[in-house]
C-alpha cells in the first residue's frame, strides 16, 4: 500500500491529466458526459471531488453534474472492485437462468449488487445484455466474457481464476 | 480479395471472440505462415456470421466449408488436413441436426436457406477493419452515385423503396429525410442512433462490428440528401468493440477522402463524431438521444416540435437507426425498385432479428418481411432447445407483447405484429418454452422498465412501479382475482398519459401476456399454483413412493420439515417447509418432486 504522499502524487497526476484532456477539448458546449466517461476510467469512479472540479473546469454548477452522474447507470460514485463483476440480466439470459447465476455470485461473494467485497478486490453489478446472447447465461468480469454458465459450481470455478 | 485462392474466415463478432476466436485467428496465420502459404491463402477476422450458438465458427472459401465450436488446439488440424490435404476435418463440420450427417457446403444448411442478407450484406464475408474489402464489395459506390444526384432525387429514391425506420416506430425513412431537407437552416445534423437499448437484442451492434463503414457512407448519403455536414453515431459504452470497429472505419475513410472536405472531389463536405451513451435505456428515445448528446440527462421532451424541426442545439436534426442506415448504400447500388419487391405491400425489404431463448439456433438472422413466425423458429431456428413445447415468442423488447401457436403462420411485418398485440421493435426475438411462466416474464420486463423510467411524468415512474409490486405479489402467491382487473386499468391509464414511448409501450408486456395467458394468471391468483412450475413460492414439495426411506432428505432439511421411519416413504410437513430445495438436491433417488 503506497503512503498518503504517494498516493497524493498518483491523485496529482490524475488530476493533470483530466485538465489536459478537458482543456484540449474543441467545444466545452456539450461536453459533459465526454469528460465524465474520461474522469471514470481515470479515477475509477466519480467521487465528490471529482465531480466538482469537472464542474470547475466546464463552468457548468456541480448541481447538474451530480444531475447527469446520479442519471446514468454508467456512471458511479463508489469504487469498483479490482475485478468488476457483472451479470448479464438481459432477456435471453433471464430465460435461460441468470438469476440463478447472480444468486450465486452473491452468495460466493457474500456482497449485493452495487456493493464492492471488504478487500476491494470484487465488485457485482448487474447488466443488460452484452450482445453475447448465444453464450446466455453471460457474465463478465473486466473485459472478459464468460458463457453458458450453467451451475453453481461454475461460478465457484470462475472465481478460482482469480484467487 | 481474389488474389487468393483460399480464404478462412474466422467470426470476430463479440460472442465468438470471447469463445476464443482471436486466439483461432492468431494461430491460423502462424500455422499458414509456418508452411508458406500466406500469399495464397489468407485469414480474415470477421463479424459475426449469425450461427453464434455454434461460435466459435471457422468458414473456408471457396468451398463453403463451415467449422462450428471450433477450438484453437484444432487449429493445426484445419491447416495439415483441409489447407494442405484438401481433406475436410469431418469432426468439426455442423451437422445436419435431423439426419446427424455433417454438411460440408454451408448452403445447405436450413439455418442459411431461409435467410436473404441486405443490411449484413458484408457480415461474415469481409474484414470489417479494412476499408479496400468494403470497396471491393462496391463500397461508397452509392455515395458515389448520390453525389451526381440532386438532393430532391435522392430522397425520391428512398421514398420509392418503402424502407421504415427499423429502431422500432417503422415511420418512413425517405419521408423523415424529406422533413429535415426542408427545414432551412446554417446547420444541420444526421445521427445514428446506436443505442440498442433492448435487452436480448444485438443487431445493431452485429452490423456495426462487421460492416461499419456501410453505416458511415449511409450517414454521409443522408448528410448529402438533408444538407447537413456534420454526423454524430451515439453509441453505447458497454460496446467497446463496435466503438473500436466504428473509429477505425472513420479513420480510414477520412484518409481516402470520404469523409471530410470536398468528399469525392464534389462541394459536398461531411464528417462524423462519436458520442458515448451511459446506460440509460430512455436514451435510445430520440429526444433523450439528443439531451444526451448534449451532455444533458437523457430526459425525453415531447413531440412536436420533432427532431427534424428542432433537434441537437435546436437545429434540425436526422435521427436513424442503425440497420436503417445499413439499408441505404444497397439501395442505391441495386435501385429502390429492386428493394421495392421485397417483402409485404407495406414493409418493404428484410429484418434482422437476434433471435434468442429457449430455441436450438440462437444468433443473428435476417429474413424478408412476411416471413412467417413458423419459418423463422423452426426452419431457421432449428426449433425448440431440449425438445419441449413451444409457448410463445417475445418480440419488441421491453415494449413489445408475446406471440403464440396460433400466430406461427402470420407473416411478419410491421402492421401485422401490431394487430396481433405485439410490435416489430427493433428485432429482438425471445422465444419461450413451456417452463417459462408468463407472470413472471411480464414481471420481468416491468422490472426494466421501472428501473429505466427517467423519473420526469408521474405515469411512467410511478405506475410502472405499482403495476411491477402488483406482479410481484401476484408470482409470490399473495395475488387476488381483483388484482388482474387492476393490472388491466392501470396499464391503460399508463399508456394514455406517459409522456414519452417508454412510459406508452411499458404496459404492452402486461396488457399482452394477460391477454393471451388469462388462463395462467388467474392459476396463480385464485389457485395459488404456477402451471409452468416456474414460481418457487407457489411450487411445493412432495415426497412420491420412489422414496427408499435412505432419510438423506430428513436430515439436510434445516427446518426438519421432513419425518418417516427408515426404509419408509417420508414425508413433508408443507407448513414447516421454506422451499430451500435442499432435500430435492440431497435425494439419489429422483423422489421428490416439486409442483
Ligand atoms: C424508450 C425508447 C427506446 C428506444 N430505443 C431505441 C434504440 O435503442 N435504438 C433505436 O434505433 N431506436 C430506439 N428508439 C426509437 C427512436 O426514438 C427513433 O424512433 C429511431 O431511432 C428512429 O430511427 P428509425 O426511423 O431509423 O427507426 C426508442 C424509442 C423509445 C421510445
Ligand atoms: S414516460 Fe417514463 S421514461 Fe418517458 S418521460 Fe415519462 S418518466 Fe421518463
Ligand atoms: S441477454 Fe445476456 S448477453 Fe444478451
Amino acid at each position: 500500500m503506497a503512503c498518503e504522499g504517494c498516493r497524493n502524487q498518483v491523485t496529482q497526476a490524475l488530476y493533470a491529466e483530466l485538465e489536459a484532456f478537458i482543456d484540449a477539448l474543441p467545444e466545452k458546449k456539450g461536453a459533459l458526459i465526454s469528460v465524465l466517461h474520461k474522469a471514470q476510467s481515470l479515477f475509477g469512479y466519480l467521487p465528490k471531488e471529482v465531480q466538482v472540479f469537472v464542474g470547475e473546469k466546464l463552468g457548468v454548477p456541480v448541481s447538474q453534474v451530480y444531475g447527469v452522474v446520479s442519471f446514468y447507470s454508467f456512471f458511479t460514485m463508489v469504487p469498483k472492485g479490482k475485478y468488476p463483476i457483472s451479470v448479464c440480466l438481459g432477456t435471453a439470459c433471464y430465460v435461460r437462468g441468470a438469476d440463478k447465476v447472480l444468486e450465486a455470485f452473491k452468495k460466493e461473494l457474500g456482497i449485493e449488487v452495487g456493493q464492492t467485497t471488504p478487500d476491494g478486490k470484487f465488485s457485482l453489478d448487474a447488466l443488460r445484455c452484452v450482445g453475447a446472447c448465444g453464450l446466455a447465461p453471460v457474465a463478465m468480469i473486466g473485459d472478459k466474457v464468460y458463457g453458458r454458465i450453467s451451475s453453481e459450481e461454475e461460478v465457484k470455478k470462475i472465481l478460482r481464476e482469480y484467487e | 480479395m481474389s488474389k487468393y485462392m483460399m480464404h478462412i474466415l474466422v467470426c470476430g463478432g463479440t460472442g465468438c471472440l470471447s469463445s476464443q476466436s482471436g486466439e483461432i485467428v492468431e494461430g491460423l496465420k502462424k500455422a499458414i505462415e509456418d508452411i508458406g502459404m500466406q500469399n495464397q491463402v489468407q485469414v480474415v477476422k470477421t463479424g459475426c456470421f449469425g450461427f453464434c450458438e455454434k461460435g466459435p465458427i471457422v468458414k473456408i472459401l471457396p468451398d463453403n466449408t463451415f467449422y462450428v465450436q471450433v477450438k484453437p488446439e484444432d487449429v493445426e488440424e484445419i491447416v495439415s488436413e483441409h489447407i494442405v490435404k484438401g481433406r475436410k476435418v469431418e469432426r468439426l463440420l455442423y451437422e445436419n441436426p435431423e439426419s446427424k450427417t455433417p454438411i460440408s457446403d454451408s448452403k445447405h444448411m436450413n439455418f442459411y436457406k431461409k435467410q436473404m442478407r441486405v443490411a449484413l450484406r458484408n457480415c461474415g464475408f469481409i474484414n470489417p477493419e479494412n476499408i479496400e474489402e468494403y470497396i471491393a464489395r462496391d463500397g461508397y459506390g452509392a455515395l458515389a452515385k448520390v453525389l451526381t444526384l440532386s438532393q430532391m432525387e435522392v430522397i425520391e429514391e428512398v421514398k420509392k423503396s418503402g424502407l421504415r425506420g427499423r429502431g422500432g416506430g417503422g415511420f418512413p425513412t425517405g419521408l423523415k429525410w424529406e422533413f429535415a431537407y426542408k427545414n432551412v437552416a446554417d446547420q444541420k445534423y444526421v445521427v445514428c442512433n446506436a443505442d440498442e437499448g433492448d435487452p436480448g437484442a444485438f443487431m445493431d451492434r452485429s452490423i456495426l462490428e462487421g460492416d461499419p463503414h456501410s453505416i458511415v457512407e449511409a450517414m454521409a448519403i443522408c448528410g448529402y440528401a438533408i444538407g447537413a455536414t456534420k454526423g454524430l453515431v451515439y453509441i453505447r459504452a458497454e460496446y467497446p468493440l463496435a466503438v473500436k470497429r466504428l473509429e477505425c472505419a472513420i479513420a480510414a475513410a477520412r484518409e481516402y477522402g470520404l469523409l471530410g472536405e470536398h468528399i469525392l472531389g464534389t462541394a459536398f463536405s461531411f464528417d462524423i463524431e462519436i458520442r458515448f451513451g451511459a446506460g440509460a435505456f430512455v436514451c435510445g428515445e430520440e429526444t433523450a438521444l439528443i439531451h444526451s448528446m448534449e451532455g444533458k440527462r437523457g430526459e425525453p421532451t415531447t413531440k412536436p416540435p420533432f427532431p427534424a424541426a428542432s433537434g441537437y442545439w435546436a437545429k434540425p436534426t436526422n435521427v436513424n437507426n442503425v440497420e436503417t442506415f445499413a439499408n441505404i448504400p444497397v439501395i442505391f447500388l441495386k435501385g429502390a425498385e429492386w428493394f421495392s419487391k421485397i417483402g409485404t405491400e407495406k414493409s418493404k425489404g428484410t429484418k434482422v432479428f437476434a433471435l434468442a431463448g429457449k430455441i436450438n439456433n440462437v444468433g443473428l438472422i435476417e429474413v424478408p418481411m412476411g416471413t412467417t413466425l413458423r419459418e423463422v423458429i423452426y426452419d431457421i431456428g432449428g426449433g425448440i432447445k431440449g425438445g419441449k413445447q413451444f409457448k410463445a415468442v417475445q418480440t419488441g423488447g421491453p415494449s413489445g407483447g408475446c406471440l403464440t401457436e396460433k400466430d406461427l403462420d402470420t407473416p411478419i411485418d410491421f402492421d401485422n405484429l401490431l394487430a396481433k398485440g405485439s410490435m416489430m421493435g427493433s428485432g429482438g426475438m425471445i422465444v419461450m418454452d413451456e417452463d417459462d411462466c408468463m407472470p413472471a416474464v411480464a414481471k420481468f420486463y416491468l422490472e426494466f422498465t421501472a428501473e429505466e423510467s427517467c423519473g420526469k411524468c408521474t405515469p411512467c415512474r410511478v405506475g410502472t412501479k405499482r403495476l411491477l409490486e402488483i406482479l410481484e405479489k401476484i408470482v409470490s402467491g399473495r395475488g387476488t382475482p381483483k388484482d388482474l382487473d387492476t393490472l388491466k386499468e392501470l396499464s391503460e391509464v399508463i399508456k394514455d398519459t406517459a409522456l414519452c414511448g417508454l412510459g406508452q409501450t411499458a404496459s404492452n408486456p402486461v396488457l399482452s401476456t394477460l391477454k393471451v395467458f388469462e388462463e395462467e394468471y388467474i392459476a396463480h391468483v385464485r389457485d395459488h399454483k404456477c402451471p409452468a412450475k416456474q414460481c418457487s413460492a407457489l411450487l411445493q414439495y412432495r415426497i412420491t413412493e420412489k422414496c427408499v426411506g435412505c432419510t438423506a432428505c430428513s436430515r439436510v432439511c434445516p427446518v426438519g420439515a421432513i419425518s418417516g421411519t427408515v426404509k419408509k416413504q417420508h414425508t413433508i410437513d408443507i407448513s414447516k417447509c421454506i422451499k430451500c430445495g435442499a432435500c430435492e438436491s440431497k435425494c439419489r433417488f429422483n423422489a421428490i418432486v416439486k409442483e
